[in-house]
């Protein structure tokens, strides 16, 4: 195969590099006056990335002699991470402009494009050399942002913890990643599928193990949960906003093709570590959220808690399972950017942020709207039926017990209903409680609309979108097994 | 006779100490940075020393990307160091404590 049918085949991640090339030319030039024209080139660049995504780039298989895999499944969830990236990008100059009064640096949406070029490589990964430099681009990338607001010593706290954990997290995957390629003899993943197909040593079995465990890390499942807490606090809220939605749906990407593609003949061995893992993230997501009084650290806890839900998908191990974890995924970005674009508006008249949910006490009075699009999210996120969310959790379920993992769903649903307290909790603080003084009226059109569409697609609306989402999906899990 | 074996007791030993000299640390943030190059180091081992053993380059162009990306690490890692440490004046580990609950 020729080298341009292999660059086509890469193309939203060559238009995503040169455009963060040009971009921070640019914005080295233009200095902070031109930030508002990157960060919309950024936003269309990101658009043209999507794109190029109907081009061979979702169904043209194997690029660079098997470094690269284009295929529907990877195409899938880079439509989602280039939604969530263009997002945290519009985000965040009025954020920065309230809480600073100074212009936000034109550096912001130049990160934020090179790290989606890393989400998209981790994706589309078919090798561990192209695994490791897509995480580590997509990591890099997110350490300097979570320190961004370089003056406030919580950001850089939240950036330094993310950095020294981070590091961890990647020495971890790669010390697997080298026992991997030492016991297989290769770091294609499927010569490394065939290496663990056949009768193999136990230094296979321990790779494995650092490399769930490296994954983990950057899913922020339990036990390798405890920096999200505090970077999510610390971390500018359209930072924040962004490592709940992309880098999420990358990392399960990235944990679901290594475990199918790559490590599918031992499912029986990883299977028990992703039980695991998704228990305690479901558990430990729920209980810890409750004595919460931060919204940020409420919302940290409730992402921990959704990867676990998503994590039940794969630790099914089916199509159906990878669907499921593809449709959570989808609205739960939708949920978790809403509740993040809801974040945005608690500000005091100065347009500090506060983030104390004994702020948003009455708000239902103060302002409906706003009060009632948080309320959707909540109940969403909670599971409760009318709501979209209650079917991502559904999918998720069907896929575990028709794969016989009864217990498995059994518990997962009863920790769903402590998760439903603290969601409730919020509910009532809006509506049941003495109004808290209001919060001033916000004045840009992007949140506003960002937020009507979010809350759209989490209400009983998202419904008519599930013939689509369900036929798209199932193709793209379908592309990882190809047997099937 | 130095056979695979040993190497990747010491790469085990060095991997070890890395993530011991991560948490046990209670003192500095630098030597934080310098346990994760020695995790990072003790994964070059491994991958060369495989390298070597299975007649095979790919573990050891592996290594220099390793060693390229811990480069780019230690010097976004260094910079966050530097602004956390403007602001705190300290770089204790003791004192990373902002935030709790």
């Amino acid at each position: 195969m020729d080298y341009a049918a292999n660059l086509a085949m890469t193309l939203p991640e060559v238009i995503l590099g040169v455009g963060a090339i040009v971009l921070m030319l640019v914005s080295a030039w233009g200095g902070s006056a031109s930030t508002r024209a990157v960060s919309w080139t950024a936003v269309a660049v990101l658009a043209g990335a999507c794109l190029a995504l109907l081009g061979p780039a979702s169904y043209g298989g194997s690029a660079f002699d098997g470094l690269y895999r284009a295929d529907a499944f990877a195409a899938f969830a880079k439509v989602l991470i280039f939604i969530a990236s263009g997002v945290a990008i519009l985000l965040a100059p009025d954020f920065f402009q309230r809480t600073t009064g100074d212009d936000l640096r034109p550096e912001y949406p130049v990160l934020i494009l090179l790290s989606a070029a890393g989400m998209g490589m981790m994706v589309s990964a078919s090798d561990l050399l192209t695994l490791y430099v897509g995480l580590e681009l997509q990591s890099l990338a997110a350490y300097v942002l979570a320190s961004f607001m370089r003056r406030d010593t919580r950001s850089a706290e939240a950036g330094l913890k993310y950095f020294v954990l981070g590091a961890l997290a990647s020495g971890i995957l790669l010390y697997g990643i080298s026992l991997v390629y030492g016991f297989s003899g290769t770091t294609l993943f499927g010569g490394i599928a065939a290496a663990y197909a056949a009768p193999h040593s136990l230094g296979l079995l321990f790779g494995l193990v650092f490399v769930f465990a490296g994954l983990a890390f950057k899913l922020a499942a339990v036990p390798f949960h405890m920096w999200t807490p505090d970077v999510y606090e610390g971390a500018p809220t359209p930072v924040t906003a962004f490592f709940a939605s992309a880098p999420k749906v990358a990392a399960m990407g990235l944990a679901v093709r290594v475990a199918v593609e790559a490590m599918g003949p031992a499912t029986d061995q990883w299977r028990q570590i992703v039980i695991f893992a998704a228990l305690a993230s479901i558990v430990l997501g729920a209980v810890a959220a409750i004595g919460q009084t931060n919204i940020k650290r409420l919302l940290a806890y409730s992402s921990i808690n959704n990867v676990g839900f998503a994590l039940v998908g794969l630790a099914a191990g089916t199509p159906e399972g990878v669907s499921g974890v593809l449709i959570y995924m989808t609205i739960y970005i939708a949920m978790t950017l809403g509740s993040f674009l809801i974040v945005l508006q608690m500000r005091d008249d100065d347009g500090q942020p506060i983030e104390n949910i004994a702020a948003l006490s009455g708000m239902s009075r103060t302002r409906p709207g706003l009060a009632a699009a948080l309320a959707i999210f909540m109940f969403s996120l909670a599971g409760i039926p009318p709501l979209f969310g209650f079917y991502a959790k559904f999918a998720v379920f069907d896929a575990a017990v028709r794969a016989g993992l009864f217990p498995l769903a059994a518990v997962g649903i009863a920790a769903s209903t402590i998760g439903a307290y603290y969601y409730l909790r919020v509910v009532k603080t809006m509506y049941f409680d003495d109004p808290a003084p209001a919060f001033p009226k916000g004045n840009s059109p992007v949140e506003g609309g960002l937020i009507v569409l979010t809350a759209a697609f989490v209400s009983p609306l998202g419904y008519l979108a599930i013939p689509l989402l369900g036929g798209w999906t199932m193709t793209a899990a379908r592309a990882l097994f190809p047997a099937i | 006779m130095i056979g695979l074996t040993h190497y990747l007791v010491v790469a085990a030993i060095l991997f070890t100490m890395g993530v011991l000299g991560i948490f046990l640390n209670r003192k500095n943030l630098i030597v934080i940075l310098m346990a994760i190059e020695l995790i990072l180091l003790a994964v070059n081992l491994n991958l060369v020393a495989f390298s070597a053993y299975l007649h095979d380059l790919v573990g050891q162009i592996f290594a220099m990307f390793v060693l390229t990306v811990a480069a780019g690490e230690a010097a976004i890692g260094l910079a966050i160091l530097v602004i956390y440490f403007r602001g705190r004046g300290t770089i204790a580990v003791d004192d990373v404590n902002r935030m709790k609950g």
